[in-house]
């Protein structure tokens, strides 16, 4: 299955700039679906973790007060061209994904 | 009809809880009593161990001053302020009012921008937590239409 | 208001488009664009492409944000894999399109002879499928609106070149997406000039409305609202059902003719789809 994670991460100087684009429904469990008249169960990224060449960057909480298909951009020093980012989600239904990129 | 069923959901559907499973997959704790709670007060409380924060400049929040969709509201967070170690964002007037909180590992930018959802007109608080304590900026976005899917 | 637009609408039909029998399409696009050009005179042409966008400033900011990493990119990637499938029989979907990729959206919808009707691009890909013996995709279904995404995307920067020439059948059907466009319908009696002509810009409740010229140019969109793709019969399906009227089914016969009128009014737009709304 192709990966629910994209991320484009940029270096300037020694920068970089993280962009990423998660496909997840993050539902709140107070929606109700339209033609099953039922209520859609939570599920939601509850994790995300950005990793640099082994080293933790960056961590985010979330709730399910964030969009669904989640977009979540920061930045990072001692940053290089050619470093690996590693980007791993966590759900609450123990749903996990990463993906690893290459800094350009 | 659309309108009566959404207020009935809203009345009469207990909030369960948010909980994330499981423990051994997460880098960090994951601070759940805090996004559980059902006030701004008891959110920061529970999160930084305060709900004083002292109003800053140095915080910028960059959102819309009406949502088009309160679903999907882009806010750009950024602070000149030295030594963070935590952002968060607190929706007043969400059912629960922590929307998410990021640690500033050091090396790392104290910025960052997501898109969040709002259920209805209401103040949107950064709290920024320094070695120096905590500060905050808030601002007023307008939404129409409320975003939590109801 | 709705007797003032009553009285009114028939007036500024009459600007809009001509009313001899021998309707020209280029004669009603040229005065179509010179209603918008008239109504919002600081707005330059292009930007219609842009839908509400280039007429709401702060609802322009946060698509703009959005822009930044739009939720679509996944349909567009599904939508390669689909389209680089390949049929039981050994062939895909390029070996029913003369054109090169980018050349593909840009010509839809378009008259057939042989069909005798408007085929859009969902049909097409639908006609595509049946001759090659693979059963037909549901157009209410994702993936058809994947494929068409990622067409859409392939074709950004060409200009849409929509053709009604000298065929009587063609010019017919032109003709009754026209009509379309212009006759009220529904408990609340509007057209769909109503909105997207004489109110384009004032509000209907919290939305502002979008213009008509331009508006083809960016479907199928990614709604934040449903968190999915959405084609552009799926929006007429909402408007027709947004004004108390029975909405006609995806590609039917009328939305086909009222798409072929639509993309022909933006006729020189440049394909700038899939696009990210609320």
């Amino acid at each position: 299955m192709a990966s629910t994670i994209k991320v484009k991460a940029k270096v300037s100087g020694d920068i970089a700039d993280v962009k990423s684009l998660m496909l997840h429904p993050m539902e709140t469990g107070t929606r109700v679906d339209a033609e099953t008249e039922a209520v859609v169960p939570m599920h939601f990224i509850t994790q995300l973790t950005f990793t640099n060449n082994g080293k933790v960057v960056m961590v985010a909480n979330f709730s399910t007060a964030v969009s669904r298909d989640p977009y979540f951009s920061f930045k990072f020093s001692n940053a290089s061209v050619g470093d690996t980012l590693k980007v791993a989600w966590v759900d609450n239904n123990g749903g996990t994904d990463e993906i690893e990129s290459v800094l350009e | 009809m659309h309108i009566g069923k959404r207020m009935f959901i809203k009345g009469g559907l207990a909030l369960a809880a948010l909980v994330a499973l499981p423990r051994a997959l997460l880098a960090a704790v994951w601070p759940e009593k805090a996004f559980n709670v059902t006030t701004a007060s008891e959110a920061m409380n529970e999160l930084l161990g305060s709900d004083q924060s002292v109003p800053s400049d140095e915080i910028s929040l960059k959102a819309p001053e009406i949502a088009e969709n309160g679903a999907v509201v882009p806010v750009k967070i950024k602070t000149t302020l030295k030594n963070v170690q935590s952002i968060s964002i607190v929706v007043e007037k969400n059912p629960r009012p922590l929307a998410a909180t990021v640690e500033i590992l050091p090396g790392t930018l104290p910025e960052f921008s997501s898109r969040i959802k709002m259920r209805e007109t209401s103040d949107v608080m950064v709290v920024v937590k320094t070695d120096s304590g905590l500060f905050n900026t808030s601002k007023e976005i307008k939404v129409t239409i409320g975003g939590c899917g109801g | 208001m709705r007797k003032a637009i009553t009285i009114i609408a028939p007036v500024l039909a009459a600007l809009f488009v001509q009313q001899t029998a021998l309707a020209d399409p280029e004669e009603d696009r040229l005065a179509f664009i010179a209603f918008y050009q008239a109504r919002f005179p600081e707005i330059p042409i292009a930007e219609y492409a842009n839908g509400i966008y280039a007429i709401d400033e702060d609802a322009r900011e946060q698509w703009l944000e959005i822009e930044i990493f739009p939720p679509y990119e996944f349909a567009v990637e599904q939508g390669q894999e689909f389209w680089e499938e390949v049929f039981a029989d050994g062939k895909t979907y390029a070996d029913c399109f003369a054109q090169p990729i980018a050349e593909i959206r840009p010509l839809y919808p378009r008259f057939d002879s042989d069909h005798d009707t408007v085929v859009t691009l969902e049909t097409e890909i639908n006609y595509c499928r049946t001759a090659h013996n693979e059963p037909e995709l549901d157009y209410a279904k994702p993936e058809i609106t994947a494929i068409t995404a990622y067409l859409a995307f392939e074709a950004r920067g060409n200009k849409l070149d929509i053709r009604v020439g000298d065929d009587p059948r063609a010019l017919a059907a032109y003709e009754a997406g026209k009509q379309f466009y212009y006759s009220k319908r529904g408990q609340l009696n509007f057209a769909c000039v109503d909105c997207h002509g004489i109110s384009s810009g004032l509000h209907a409740r919290a939305d502002r409305l979008s213009a008509s010229l331009g508006h083809t140019t960016h479907f199928p969109v990614y709604r934040s609202k449903f968190g999915r793709m959405l084609s552009i019969h799926e929006r007429f399906s909402g408007c027709v059902f947004d004004v108390r009227a029975k909405p006609f089914a995806l590609q039917s016969e009328e939305f086909r003719n009222l798409e072929y009128f639509l993309n022909y009014m933006s006729n020189g737009f440049e394909v700038n789809g899939p696009g990210a709304r609320k």
